[in-house]
């Protein structure tokens, strides 16, 4: 999100799903699309067999769109800065960049041009471990496309370098001009059904709804009237700090709504300390997660297929969420409980539906202005969409960016916090599979996903599998600076030499026990992705 | 678009693209053409044989999902030699099935059934023989019966074309074809994602939602639009309920974006946690160490005094909130402005800040 913001001035997906089946180009860097985002994949492999689109994947693992891909450059984990600066190099030594583009729409290119000057094929071949030929023609093929359009997902973001990395492609689909077009943009695929809208409505600890900073005064004196409050003028804490905070004992008393840290968060053994720490803990969740069961007060809410409301897509479309059927015992929709909350400690609620919510949230959210639960009955609406005249956006900065012009970052190369020594030799990375989600409380209780993917696997190259005795469906334990977990192996060409994979849906193999908490510097993301680990047959 | 063309279909003048099918424009002009492998996304094949008109000239029935208009032609969708041939292809494919709509998940929602009976077919001429496959219940998300197969090839170009997951193809052809994963294995044996876009796309009783076996018949069923829980692509989709219980869950071609249908594995067959008696149904408080049911009341006058006493002691800025990816934007929106306005400190944030 930081990434997007500082180069367009705005952090969301620039253009729309249905937009990829008719592009001439697909580069997908650090997604597994067809697994975490099935049906955006169709549209993927439908540009690729129906429309003879291209494409090309960059990721360390052999992900199933690799399958269909044109170009597949499989880089050392943790070194997309110095490929896609590599990519840069090339397409501006061979002049194949939009300089009309550039010179019109953009700021920032001399600065960028002499940063990816060293970033020669062959010197990052040593890096990325990507060979200068293939390289180079990725490069080429990218800047060639008249239209291309970027995808990127967790593989991106959850580095330590999280922002560099998004910077970097933002420069990348700048310096081709293919920002502000159908068909093109940088598009961020999100992992969770409604991780664009929480952002969107503010929950983060520095921004209004709509990304309306709380450190502007004249922004937060307009809630404050709005709100009837006084409100504070100082950014909160981020999840990450907040855990560090409760250990410290500044934070004291935590509220946590649908969300479960204990499994999702890096360095569990941190978070449970943390929450230890608390003078009080409410939880409010569907299930009694390994968080609740440490909470003063649990409330039970009712789930998505229990309420009304909206979310908003990956590709900003805000869509209508209806009751299906009534919530078990005594559960209740949240935005009741909040309200109700807010009561009770003299700050009065009065809201009787959702859809009076949406009213208020449209009122002081500028991109939801023309928002309403009539214009979305159908189908749902893409923000920008300032009043109920306005058909709503399906691609951004058409003629302006967001910020006005956009901005190159000359980004330099830095390696993860961590990397494999003698002791941890092996490069752990992390991630999702197709049949679960998340921390797999909703998925495992399905017959089917649980049947189809049973337990967590630890993937693991054959060569490297060979050497330290490990047999697929062998036992293995995974160790690292923080902690330790069991789980099955599976030998698999997938997974580079040197690197294993394991996902993170099973408490009984908590990835998260593993990973690194050192934080992007920017946007506060966890090093999920790479971590140093030792592999030993149990 | 292509230039437009002028013709007649059953006596009247319409006019259609010259890039239209025989069965577009006449789709478009509200004349009736029954299809059975035709479907929407994918290839016309012109497989089925029962979209067949009579056009002018032609030496013989011509298959309307395959055929371009042309201008001048002139079109006859209901004559006596279409009808018998459309009888004839839908008395072999019944003969040649195992078609006992008494038991059938797809009684009420099948396009053969619908065809017998739109022909006005008494029984078939030909003698009733089912290949005799063993039903697929190997898996517990798809059941296949294949003895209710017509070989129409949807569920192949769904899979190929629409999903693109490229599992399904015809094993043979002719006769005694079949469509299945490559080997002839169960789709739990394949490279199947279990998408579950062959099951919305069979027009019959092959392939059905296993669960669902026995737990509504088709117009029993409710269906609530909204849109899926899981990832970020947002998928719209019709929650299936019978008496307040959930039977599964299906695309709707009808919905147009994001997912115009589709659905993935989670969307699809991962609705069991809604229902499941492990959901919390009643607030805890922790008594001596241990969580204990209690009323709601209870529940939130012990939280309004805590963070009240909190707040009074230590500042509001001892309090932090995490709100939900999972929860909706009202519910975010409220959440914010109660840790805002209500408790007075900007710790609030959510645990994916992707
Ligand atoms: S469920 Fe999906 S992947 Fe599996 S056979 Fe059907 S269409 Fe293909
Ligand atoms: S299984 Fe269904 S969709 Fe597939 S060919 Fe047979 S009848 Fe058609
Ligand atoms: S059905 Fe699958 S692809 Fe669609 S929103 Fe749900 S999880 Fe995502």
């Amino acid at each position: 999100m930081a990434g997007l913001a500082a180069a367009f001035g705005s952090g969301a997906m620039t253009n729309s799903i249905a937009e990829l089946e008719h592009t001439e180009l697909i580069l997908a860097i650090g997604t597994n699309t067809t697994e975490n985002h099935p049906v955006a994949s169709a549209y993927v492999k439908r540009a690729v067999r129906s429309q003879a689109a291209k494409l090309i994947v960059i990721d360390p693992r052999e992900i199933t769109l690799t399958r269909y891909a044109d170009l597949w450059l499989r880089q050392n984990p943790g070194t997309d800065v110095a490929l896609i600066n590599g990519l840069m190099h090339v397409i501006i030594a061979e002049n194949l960049y939009d300089k009309d583009y550039v010179a019109t729409r953009t700021e920032g290119f001399d600065d960028l041009k002499k940063a990816v000057k060293k970033y020669t094929p062959q010197e990052m071949e040593k890096i990325t471990g990507v060979k200068a030929s293939d390289l180079e023609a990725a490069a080429r093929m990218y800047a060639k496309a008249g239209r291309a359009a970027i995808l990127y997902s967790m593989g991106i973001t959850q580095h330590i370098s999280g922002t560099d990395n998004v910077k970097s492609v933002a420069n990348l689909a700048m310096l081709c001009g293919n920002v502000g077009i159908e068909g093109g943009g940088v598009n961020p695929l999100r992992g969770q059904n409604n991780v664009q809208g929480a952002c969107d409505m503010g929950a983060l600890p520095d921004v209004f709804p709509a990304y309306q900073k709380v450190s502007n005064d004249e922004l937060r004196e307009k809630f404050a009237r709005a709100w009837n409050a006084t409100l504070p003028t100082k950014p909160g804490l981020t999840v990450v700090e907040m855990m560090h905070a409760a250990t410290e004992g500044t934070i004291k008393g935590m509220y946590i709504m649908g969300e479960n840290p204990l499994l999702s968060d890096p360095d569990l053994a941190h978070v449970e300390t943390a929450l230890q720490k608390l003078d009080f803990l409410v939880v409010q969740d569907i299930f009694l997660t390994e968080t609740a069961k440490r909470a003063h007060v649990v409330l039970p809410s009712a789930c998505f297929a229990e309420k009304d409301g909206t979310f908003t897509n990956t590709e900003r479309r805000v869509q209508r969420v209806r009751t299906v059927v009534s919530a078990p015992g005594l559960a209740k929709p949240d935005w009741e409980i909040i309200r109700e909350l807010a009561n009770r400690l003299g700050y009065p609620m009065n809201y009787t539906s959702p859809a009076e919510i949406m009213e208020e949230i449209r009122t002081l959210t500028p991109s939801y202005g023309g928002i309403t639960y009539e214009r979305i009955e159908k189908e749902g609406i893409q923000w920008p969409c300032p009043d109920t005249s306005h058909p709503g956006t399906t691609f951004m900065h058409r003629d302006k960016f967001t910020r006005g012009l956009g901005l190159f970052h000359a980004i330099d190369y830095r390696p993860p916090a961590e990397i494999p020594d003698r002791e941890y030799p092996f490069l752990l990375t992390t991630g999702r599979v197709l049949y679960h989600y998340h921390t797999g409380t909703m998925t495992r209780l399905s017959p089917g996903t649980t049947e189809r993917c049973p337990e967590s696997l630890v993937e693991i190259n054959p060569e490297d599998a060979k050497k330290l005795g490990i047999e697929n469906g062998g036992i293995v334990t995974v160790t690292s600076r923080r902690g330790t977990v069991t789980a099955k192996a599976a030998v698999t060409d997938r997974s580079p030499r040197g690197t294993i994979f394991m996902n993170f849906h099973f408490r009984e193999a908590a990835v998260n026990l593993l990973t690194n908490p050192a934080l992007d510097h920017v946007a506060k993301i966890p090093e999920y992705k790479v971590c140093a680990v030792k592999v030993e047959p149990a | 678009m292509g230039n437009t063309v002028s013709l007649t279909m059953d006596g009247k003048a319409i006019e259609a693209s010259e890039d239209q099918t025989i069965l577009e424009a006449a789709r478009e002009n509200g004349i009736y053409i029954p299809t059975l492998c035709q479907y929407a996304g994918t290839t016309n094949v012109g497989a089925c044989r029962v979209c067949l008109v009579e056009v002018e000239k032609a030496r013989s029935l011509v298959a309307s999902c395959c055929m371009p208009v042309s201008s001048g032609m002139v079109i006859r969708t209901d004559t006596k030699a279409v009808r018998d041939a459309q009888r004839m292809i839908v008395e072999f494919l019944w003969a040649s099935g195992d078609h006992n709509c008494l038991a059938c998940e797809s009684n009420g929602a099948c396009e053969l059934q619908d065809l017998v009976y739109w022909l006005g077919i008494e029984k078939p001429r030909f003698p009733i023989e089912p290949p005799g496959y063993a039903v697929e219940k190997t898996n517990t998300m798809i059941s296949r019966d294949l003895n209710k197969c017509i070989l129409c090839g949807r569920c192949v170009r769904a899979c190929n074309e629409i999903q693109v997951n490229e599992v399904l193809d015809f094993a043979r052809r002719g006769y005694r074809a079949k469509v299945g994963p490559a080997f002839d294995a169960d789709y739990i044996n394949s490279e199947c994602y279990f998408c579950g876009e062959c099951v919305d796309a069979c027009p019959v009783g092959a392939i059905t939602f296993a669960q669902a076996r026995f737990s509504g018949r088709p117009w029993e069923l409710k269906k609530t639009r909204t849109t899926c829980t899981y990832c970020g692509v947002g998928c719209q989709m019709d929650i299936n309920t019978h008496n307040g219980k959930i039977v599964k869950v299906t695309g709707n071609r009808n919905y147009g974006l994001p997912n115009q249908g589709s659905l993935c594995v989670k969307g699809k067959f991962a609705i069991d946690f809604v229902q499941h008696p492990d959901r919390l149904k009643t607030p805890l408080i922790r008594k001596n160490g241990i969580l204990t049911e209690a009323t709601w009341d209870e529940a939130y006058d012990l939280i309004a005094r805590n963070f009240k006493t909190i707040k009074e002691t230590h500042g509001p800025d001892s309090i932090a909130g995490l709100a939900s990816a999972r929860c909706t934007n009202e519910e975010n929106y409220l959440f914010q402005k109660f840790m805002r306005a209500a408790i007075g400190t900007n710790n609030v944030d959510h645990c994916a800040r992707l």
